[in-house]
């Protein structure tokens, strides 16, 4: 995994600092830690069988992260991710299984909406935590009315491109680096690096021309999508729906991009380590299974891993300042 | 080169902010190629009619035009297509993107692959002619820079070319952060830009420099231009004066010159209310019933005294002694003054709740009773003091942040430049307020970037660069003198 990474990392900064280098690779530490930990107790996980076991429930969260990071580069914060990732899983449970046309429909319509808000917060200067809370009730409201209880069957498409098993590489490894590369990409292109842009000095960026409100739907409209193929996602892997299954993501994918070297005002985000800060944060909840803390302490113990992660950053952060 | 082509040309441009006029009628031609300079003191208009010439803001009368005619509908977009660049003076990089890929924002032509690339050979191929020996690496991100390095960025972006051909540049106080040899190297690069048909204006407050980078230097004063002449037949002592008006008699001016101040005479035995030492300098002193004015161009340490003396109330600092209560009137109401879901009332009791409180919470009749009372005093027009403090006028928001200072049990008044946007009337009023407050043995020192408000003060510190330069007391101040210490001209034409 941290092969991958590597080169992004070193990129990043022109010279060699060691303290620059080690922030950047931070995730990536942060996740092979705990994949280390999980082998050395449990040698039987570092097989193919085993690891897409462990990391596969990663592949809607890591969705729902970079989903996030998009609303993130804009300094806005998106609380109603995790709902929206239930609704259209409750979508594609139902919808999209018996008229599909119609699931199509419902699931454009969904990220529509989501472009529509990004305008609105930008048309009316709005704070985006409030409106998206707000939003948040009404996609479980809909996806209550679409699904009253849990049930529904996934597409067989959804589930077969969900159970696929490639060749050598355990699919969420596989999806895990794809989605980072692709995101990764866009970000770095002429397209993308204005999008930062207009995260990290909007004023400028309107003096310069360009349209803030472009960004910003933009933004919201890739947030959308990938909310929608989160869902899609999920319910591949689970074969039913339910209205308030994915409701935790949205705190998860918030943590995720901050563990991943985001932040969250200045269009800072990166997206390869919003990815391992998605798989790290499901891999919490294994991770403490195997090392025997019983689950009550379970989701104290989550908190402490992400506590700990951020704390070493503020420290590094500091220590980059002094030098 | 050739005198005839204009690059841009403004026809009677006007514009104003609500009561405030920031251009009265500005026509300017600026031919291509030629090195134009820009100056005048505190809210002259310089800022507005840069932000204007960048498309920024729209005038309210008055065309913009190039050697083709006027241009309709002159905004951001079309003073880019135009080749017209800004160097603002705060900066306009993003700090989260690299030094390349801020170069991509004035050139939405940089795309496709290798965009990177060539976007860093642009900036560093102007690096390189403008700061040699620069050393900043394109990949670098903007945030990881030196202030000084930004800037050089900044500028060396202003003149990168794509597409359009440059036609103009603004510079906004480049110099501001750079240190001497990048200024250096700055103002002979544009000596030598006009070779290629590129006119620059360069807005500053140090004449030196621009004398040496303009050819032509425009002065502006309350939002006209009042001398425009080449630079060659003009000395540093002649644009000051053309800044002000001509030296007129001492304390000829204001409301309060002029009236004898009863008390002067043992003011001078007191010991001060307030002491600022400057090691080497002026020492910055004040008496019981003061007011003093804190002169200078906006930005070279006056905020920063007012905040030194607020801190040094109650603390036993040697180098700053203050003997009574403290209380700041802000200038920036939006950020640092009101609290905008109060009403006017809690907006004003808020620094003097130690005197409300029963039993320790706030008595709510004290309260009332407070804010009656300075309702009246001060004359705040409203309905009802429970309303919101957003549903007053802007002057009468600034008498609410008067009216906290006052009420409070201060011997010390700030002012940090506190009547910037309001109205004349509202001014007056204000104006004779504090002349009656100061009567009652209060002090003020009062920050000010309008030069006839100084003249309401008893006596005035010139400060520059964070110095205090001049100490005029009523008898010399004249505008032309508080000019001259402004731009540190005191030492030499005095």
């Amino acid at each position: 995994m941290s092969a991958v990474i590597l080169p992004a990392a070193a990129r990043r900064s022109g010279r060699i600092d060691p303290v620059r280098l080690l922030r950047a690779l931070l995730p990536a530490l942060a996740l092979a830690l705990m994949l280390g930990v999980i082998f050395s107790q449990q040698p039987r996980a570092m097989s193919y069988v085993g690891l897409t076991l462990l990391l596969n429930l990663s592949i809607p969260v890591i969705l729902a992260t970079l989903a996030q990071l998009c609303v993130i580069t804009v300094n806005d914060l998106d609380l109603s991710v995790g709902s929206f990732v239930g609704l259209c899983a409750c979508i594609a449970a139902t919808l999209l299984k018996d008229t599909p046309l119609l699931g199509v429909v419902a699931l454009a319509a969904a990220i529509a909406a989501y472009a529509l808000v990004g305008a609105l917060i930008q048309w009316r200067d709005l704070p985006s935590i409030v409106v998206t809370l707000g939003l948040s009730f009404i996609w479980t409201g809909i996806a209550v009315l679409i699904l009253p209880t849990p049930g529904g069957r996934a597409p067989e498409y959804l589930t077969a491109i969900m159970k696929w098993k490639p060749d050598f590489v355990p699919l969420p490894i596989l999806y895990a680096v794809a989605l980072a590369l692709i995101l990764h990409w866009v970000m770095r292109s002429s397209f993308g690096t204005m999008l930062r842009g207009a995260g990290g000095n909007p004023k400028a960026m309107g003096n310069a021309g360009w349209s803030l409100l472009r960004a910003r739907v933009t933004l919201y409209l890739m947030a959308g999508g990938l909310g929608a193929l989160s869902g899609l996602a999920l319910v591949g892997l689970t074969t039913s729906g339910d209205a308030n299954m994915a409701l935790r993501y949205t705190l998860m994918s918030i943590a995720g991009v901050i563990l991943g070297g985001g932040e969250f005002t200045g269009g800072r985000v990166n997206p390869i380590g919003a990815v391992l800060g998605a798989m790290t944060l499901t891999l919490a909840g294994s991770f403490l299974t195997f090392m025997h803390i019983p689950p009550d302490w379970q989701i104290g113990a989550q908190g402490a891993i992400l506590i700990i992660v951020l704390a070493l950053r503020a420290v590094l952060n500091r220590a980059e300042e002094r030098s | 080169m050739s005198g005839d082509a204009t690059a841009l040309r403004l026809d009677d441009v006007r514009k104003s902010f609500g009561a405030v006029r920031a251009l009265a009628g500005v026509s300017l031609a600026i031919a291509r190629g030629e090195r134009l300079g820009l100056v005048g003191h505190n809210g002259a208009g310089k800022s507005t009619l840069m932000h204007v010439l960048a498309g920024v803001l729209r005038p309210d009368t008055g065309t913009i035009a190039t050697e083709g005619g006027a241009v309709a509908d002159y905004g951001t977009a079309v003073a880019g297509r135009l080749g017209v660049r800004c160097v603002f003076q705060e900066l306009s990089l993003c700090p989260n993107l690299t030094v390349a890929e801020n170069v991509r924002v004035p050139h939405p032509s940089l795309r496709g692959w290798g965009w990177r690339r060539r976007a860093a050979r642009l900036i560093l191929d102007r690096l390189d002619t403008i700061f040699a020996g620069h050393g900043i690496d394109p990949g670098e991100t903007v945030a990881d820079l030196a202030l000084g390095r930004r800037q050089m960025v900044e500028i060396a972006r202003a003149f990168t070319v794509t597409d359009t051909p440059l036609r103009l540049v603004i510079l906004d106080e480049p110099t501001s952060s750079l240190d001497a040899t990048a200024a250096e190297q700055l103002l002979n690069f544009l000596r030598h830009a006009n070779q290629h048909g590129v006119a620059t204006v360069f807005i500053s407050h140090i004449l030196p420099e621009v004398l040496a980078a303009a050819e032509r230097v425009v002065v502006m004063r309350e939002g006209l231009v009042v001398l425009d002449r080449p630079a060659r037949e003009l000395t540093r002592r002649a644009i000051v004066q053309s800044m002000g008006a001509e030296d007129e008699h001492p304390g000829a001016h204001g409301a309060g010159a002029g009236k004898v101040r009863s008390g002067r005479a043992d003011r001078a035995t007191q010991p001060p209310a307030v002491l600022a030492r400057s090691g080497g300098g002026t020492d910055l002193v004040a008496k019981k019933g003061d007011i003093v004015g804190l002169a200078g161009l906006a930005g070279h340490g006056q905020s920063t005294m007012l905040l030194r003396v607020f801190d040094a109330w109650g603390r036993k600092d040697p180098s700053t002694v203050v003997e009574s209560p403290v209380a700041l009137v802000p200038g920036d109401r939006q950020s640092d003054g009101v609290f905008p879901l109060w009403s006017i009332s809690r907006n004003i009791s808020i620094r003097s709740l130690a005197t409300l409180r029963r039993g320790g919470l706030i008595d709510p009749a004290r309260e009332r009773t407070l804010a009656a009372t300075w309702r009246e005093r001060i004359g705040i027009r409203t309905p009802d003091m429970d309303n919101g403090i957003l549903s007053l006028s802007g002057g009468n928001q600034q008498k609410a942040l008067f009216a906290r200072a006052l009420a409070s049990d201060a011997g010390i008044i700030l002012m940090d430049d506190p009547m910037r946007g309001v109205d004349i009337s509202t001014k007056s009023e204000v104006y004779r307020f504090i002349r009656a407050e100061s009567e009652r043995g209060r002090t003020f020192l009062w920050y000010s970037t309008e030069m006839e408000e100084l003249f309401h003060c008893d006596r005035v510190y010139v400060f520059h660069e964070n110095r205090i330069v001049a100490h005029l007391p009523r008898a010399e101040m004249t505008e032309a003198a508080i000019l001259r210490a402004s731009y540190a001209e005191a030492e030499e034409v005095a």
